[in-house]
């Protein structure tokens, strides 16, 4: 039987005192593609946060490859991508490759370690991303693009079997965008790499993922995009005009 | 008088075997508290340093060993204050070093008798180090610089983003307390050689300096290592010749050498 890369069970979810989730219950198995949607303050980061153990449920039980997150000892399955501009400072010294081999602090066997097989993944993560050509260049004096790419191949050195992206393209222009998307479908569907992808681009997500998952504190949504345009409950929720622009069918 | 008698003196020998190991300590450290956004912490936990001197003295301990407990427990207490009090950084390291400043002051007040040897440590006289201190100083560098290689790849990754070394699996919690209780060891070694009152420069000058120049994260580290003890001999060497206060030299010369850096930079 197959496991569930993600499972929860009435998870709820408190961050800060307030109760962020509330009782969700879904699973995502191997080779899922998700959208992980919903409005502002919806919890969709604290859901991913939750996922990666970064902050522990209070209620109910959530699995990631068969076990608690916060107890995952081998981390380098998940591949992470946060939001850019949380974290970045463009003035930071650091080279694309210095910042790509970061990815694989989670399998870290010797001290300030830079073995063989490790060089090898940075190189190919490099490859991978096209960025072969800048990885002595400062982080900082790349492109929006080019940064996001060596960002990606963070995530990606440990050739993870889950990769959470939040909101990944957000700096990007629609060009490199769609380039993006490409890689990851790729991945998605060669690799068999598990995708949780948080946006808020609700109309363009249906394009790429395979499931829509819809968050208010809550589950709203868990399903097909063409699930999601069927579903009356969903024309109930939104408004019908308003599910028919998510879903294109205004034509 | 040349090199060779310069070299030769062994307050000179002493002064400038510690104060190598102790700037190549403060240039690692400094390149990482600064990219933190922790430049300061050198400068709050210099001013608790004045407050546990001044109790060593009072108590009459060797004020190096009764700093060292004071300050370790120091540093892990703006860490908590910042996790637990919802503080940002600045304002925890104001609220514990305003307390070692007060608590200095009053027991200078109290004991009376050993103002002059508590203001001697306000401005460090690196030139009068004792052979054991020297011995200290090294020991306890070679310990801190063993533990910062060990932990290399863990202080790198949350150094650049604390969430995705969370991520990760590293114990961003215990790797901090470890960051904290190291810069805390370095200030206290740092006061003999320039001072309470400087120990922040030799932590923040030799990284900004290496921030103008490096290419890379471990490239900032080796310019800002070799900029660090270039300046602490170079610093030495003109407080002999010229009569003058070696902690202040060594920090004058940091600051010249990042003003050139800086203008060859901009020119170029």
């Amino acid at each position: 039987m197959q496991m569930n890369v993600v499972s929860a069970n009435d998870l709820c979810v408190r961050y800060n005192s307030v109760q962020v989730l509330t009782d969700l219950t879904f699973s995502i198995a191997q080779g899922d593609y998700i959208g992980l949607v919903g409005p502002n303050g919806s919890g969709k980061s604290t859901l991913i946060k939750t996922i990666l153990g970064l902050i522990p449920s209070s209620k109910g039980i959530l699995t990631v490859f068969g076990h608690d997150p916060v107890k995952l000892n081998h981390r380098d399955v998940i591949g992470y991508l946060p939001q850019k501009m949380n974290f970045f400072n463009p003035f930071f010294p650091a080279t694309v490759e210095e910042i790509v081999a970061l990815g694989l602090v989670s399998r870290k066997k010797s001290p300030a370690g830079s073995g063989r097989s490790q060089r090898a993944a940075v190189e190919k993560a490099l490859d991978m991303l096209g960025i072969s050509g800048v990885r002595k260049t400062l982080i900082g004096d790349l492109s929006g693009g080019q940064q996001q790419r060596a960002f990606i191949a963070r995530a990606l050195v440990n050739e993870p079997q889950l990769l959470i992206l939040d909101e990944p393209t957000t700096a990007l222009d629609p060009e490199i965008r769609e380039q993006f998307f490409g890689l990851i479908q790729s991945l998605n569907k060669n690799a068999r790499v598990t995708v949780i992808l948080v946006t808020h681009d609700i109309g363009n997500i249906g394009k790429y993922a395979s499931k829509l998952l819809y968050l208010d504190n809550r589950l709203i949504f868990y399903g097909s995009f063409g699930e999601f345009c069927d579903s009356d409950r969903m024309a109930h929720y939104f408004g019908t005009s308003s599910q028919h622009i998510i879903c294109h069918k205004h034509g | 008088m040349g090199a060779i008698d310069f070299l030769s003196y062994g307050f000179i020998q002493r002064a400038l075997l510690a104060g190598c190991f102790i700037a190549l300590l403060c240039s690692v450290l400094g390149v990482i508290l600064v990219l933190r956004r922790l430049s300061l912490i050198g400068d709050g936990l210099a001013h608790i340093t004045f407050g546990s001197v001044a109790l060593g003295l009072f108590l009459n301990i060797f004020p190096l060993y009764a700093s060292l407990p004071i300050i370790v427990i120091s540093s892990l207490g703006i860490l908590k204050l910042t996790e637990k009090a919802r503080l940002y950084g600045d304002a925890a390291i104001g609220i514990v070093s305003s307390f070692g400043i007060s608590a200095g002051v009053l027991l200078a007040s109290v004991g009376g008798g050993f103002n002059v040897d508590l203001f001697s440590y306000l401005f460090g006289n690196i030139l009068s180090i004792s052979t054991g201190e020297v011995v200290t100083s090294i020991a306890l560098a070679v310990v801190v610089m063993f533990i910062l290689f060990f932990y290399y790849d863990e202080i790198f990754a949350i150094t650049f983003d604390e969430e995705f070394a969370r991520a990760s699996g590293i114990n961003t919690g215990k790797i901090n307390a470890l960051l904290f209780v190291l810069t805390g060891i370095t200030v206290v070694l740092t006061m003999k050689v320039v001072g309470i009152m400087l120990t922040s420069a030799l932590l923040i000058l030799p990284a900004v300096t290496s921030f103008q120049m490096a290419r890379g994260f471990r490239n900032a580290l080796i310019i800002a290592s070799v900029a660090s003890v270039l300046c602490v001999i170079s610093g030495i060497g003109f407080s002999f010749f010229f009569n003058l206060p070696a902690g202040a030299s060594v920090v004058l010369i940091n600051f010249l050498v990042f003003v050139v850096v800086f203008v060859v930079k901009k020119l170029l």
